[in-house]
């Protein structure tokens, strides 16, 4: 994971020496270029057959071999998460508000939510079959499940940790319970809230693709499994490397976004 | 009729085993008077304050506030604690805005006089001397600073009754005594009542028409003092005997009541 947060890209780096190579910012990419190369010269010293493990010139081989496929099941994944992933937001945050607006609500239902959470989401893809048939639906609402809790939970605290002196100085001044959450508890949760959405993508792809391998005949997880049967081991690690792609890039929107849009909580912790 | 009668009041924290904060508290403030509350840590000063404006309802005894019997949060009050707690995605303006986005009188009237209102929060921030402040952010603003624009907070709405519990506490010495000025201009040109919970003797006895002195917890009213200075008082008073007297005697009173506890 960790390696994963410094691809973000840095949006706004003052260069002020520009004929100095900046190491931090290539980084990421040398590392990945070095992981490669190793995997490359370890695959063909110990000469592994590609049935195994196959090495990465191979896997960009089956790549561009079956470009076609692999765009479009690429395309279906990208668009399933995403799909799972905006009804999480828009669920997460609903709920979220609903339980951290009050003591007995977040007690009430924390429970169940932990519960809830508990459940492998992989063995409710089957009950979602049964209701939804086989394809996108189970996919979709595998990753919507499987990522709205972080999100929940992140939204939920924000509200339940405002500070009590603020709340008392608002509600001297008349404050309603409306109020508060407005001029406090919603801003205030809006870290949280961004900050989940990192973990929420990347647990939203986790669900997607687990739907897809068992109860699809499309997206990646689809077509990995496909590819497993028919013992076409480069095109089931070409699927994982799309995955990576994809999982970067929505994680690296994510963090950027995060930045964006709650910069003052970065920079007042930082001046505290 | 004064503007806040407390009578007998207790107040327990956390149900009917709880602390008992503040026991038998009883309390008249007159309008436009000045108060200062002084007594040991944890006597239940914030609960005092706590009870006057209706954020905590006492189980036994009533409080009066304008001829009404408080049962929930009154909103006639500016407050302003030792804590700034100013909003980090507000900037210093909006921040010191936000009363009258939630007071009844003013949210109604806000988008339309939006420039009205900016004026005042900048003529405030000049009088605590923080003009050209108000598009900084909270956290850009020193400890004092911040202290600062919370009072205009409190007072962007022209309370009637304004509480300061410990407003003060953090800031250096000159920067107080800056602020007690302030203040004390600010009572002396408007019409407003101001409860001042205090640590600092002198402070109260500078800033104060009548100080207050608390047993330990449970709190109740020991002793009220009437201050004889003539206003307008300036600094120089804080050098006199007779300030010093009255000082000591206060100090002397705290000393007995935090040994009987
Ligand atoms: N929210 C609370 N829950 C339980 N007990 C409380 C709570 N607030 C205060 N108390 C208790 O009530 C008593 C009085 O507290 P209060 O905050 O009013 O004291 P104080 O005089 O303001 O003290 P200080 O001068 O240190 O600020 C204390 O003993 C404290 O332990
Ligand atoms: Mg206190």
């Amino acid at each position: 994971m960790s390696n994963i947060e410094t691809v973000t890209p840095q949006v706004a780096l003052p260069q002020r020496e520009p004929f100095r190579i900046n190491w931090i910012r290539l980084a990421p990419l040398l590392y990945t270029i070095g992981l490669f190369v190793i995997w490359e010269i370890g695959v063909r010293i110990s000469g592994l057959p590609h049935t195994i493990l196959p090495t990465p010139s191979r896997i960009f081989e089956a790549i561009v071999q079956y470009w076609s496929p692999i765009w479009k099941n690429s395309l279906q994944t990208l668009y399933t998460t995403v799909l799972g992933f905006i009804i999480a937001v828009v669920a997460g945050l609903g709920i979220g508000l609903f339980i951290g607006w009050s003591k007995t609500i977040y007690a009430g239902l924390y429970p169940i939510m932990i519960g809830f959470n508990a459940i492998p989401k992989v063995a409710l893809v089957p009950i979602l079959v049964i209701w939804f048939g086989i394809g996108t639906v189970p996919a979709v609402l595998t990753a919507f499940l499987i990522s709205f809790f972080p999100i929940v939970v992140n939204v939920a605290t924000g509200l339940a940790t405002i500070e009590p002196e603020t709340e008392d100085v608002l509600r001297a001044l008349g404050a309603k319970k409306l109020d508060i959450m407005l001029k406090v508890g919603i801003p205030r949760s809006m870290p949280y809230f961004f900050g989940s959405l990192k973990v929420a993508i990347t647990l939203a792809f986790v669900g997607s693709v687990v739907s897809e391998t068992v109860a699809s005949n499309n997206g990646l997880g689809n077509m990995m499994a496909s590819a497993q049967s028919n013992f076409n081991v480069p095109l089931v690690f070409a699927g994982l490397l799309m995955l990576a792609v994809e999982g970067i890039a929505m994680y690296a929107l994510m963090a950027w976004l995060e930045k964006r849009m709650t910069g003052w909580a970065h920079r007042s912790t930082m001046s505290n | 009729m004064a503007l806040v009668t407390i009578d007998n009041v207790d107040m327990r924290y956390g149900g009917p085993t709880g602390t008992l904060a503040v026991s038998g508290l009883n309390l008249r403030i007159e309008r436009g008077e000045f108060v200062a509350v002084v007594g040991p840590s944890g006597c239940g000063k914030s609960t005092l304050m706590k009870l006057t404006t209706g954020l905590h309802i006492p189980q036994a005894g009533t409080v009066i506030v304008a001829d009404q019997e408080v049962t929930k949060p009154v909103s006639i009050v500016g407050m302003a604690f030792q804590n700034p707690t100013m909003l980090p995605w507000r900037t210093t303006l909006e921040n010191i805005l936000l009363p009258l986005e939630i007071v009844e009188r003013h949210r109604h009237r806000l988008r339309a006089h939006k420039a009205e209102y900016v004026a005042k929060a900048e003529a405030l921030l000049e009088t605590v001397g923080l003009k050209g402040f108000g598009d900084k952010f909270p956290w850009q603003l020193s400890g004092g600073m911040q202290q600062r624009a919370n009072l205009c907070r409190a007072l962007i709405h022209e309370p009637e009754l304004l509480m300061l519990d410990e407003p003060f506490g953090a800031l250096d010495a000159f920067t107080r005594e800056e602020l007690w000025c302030v203040i004390r201009d600010l009572h002396a040109s408007q019409d407003v009542t101001i409860v001042l919970v205090t640590h600092d003797l002198r402070e109260s006895v500078f800033l104060a028409d009548k100080v207050v002195v608390m047993s330990a917890r449970p709190g109740r009213v020991i002793s009220e003092h009437m201050v004889p200075f003539e206003r307008p008082r300036q600094l120089e008073i804080l050098y006199e005997p007779a300030f010093n007297d009255m000082v000591q005697r206060l100090h002397g009173e705290i000393a007995t009541a935090r040994a009987a506890a």
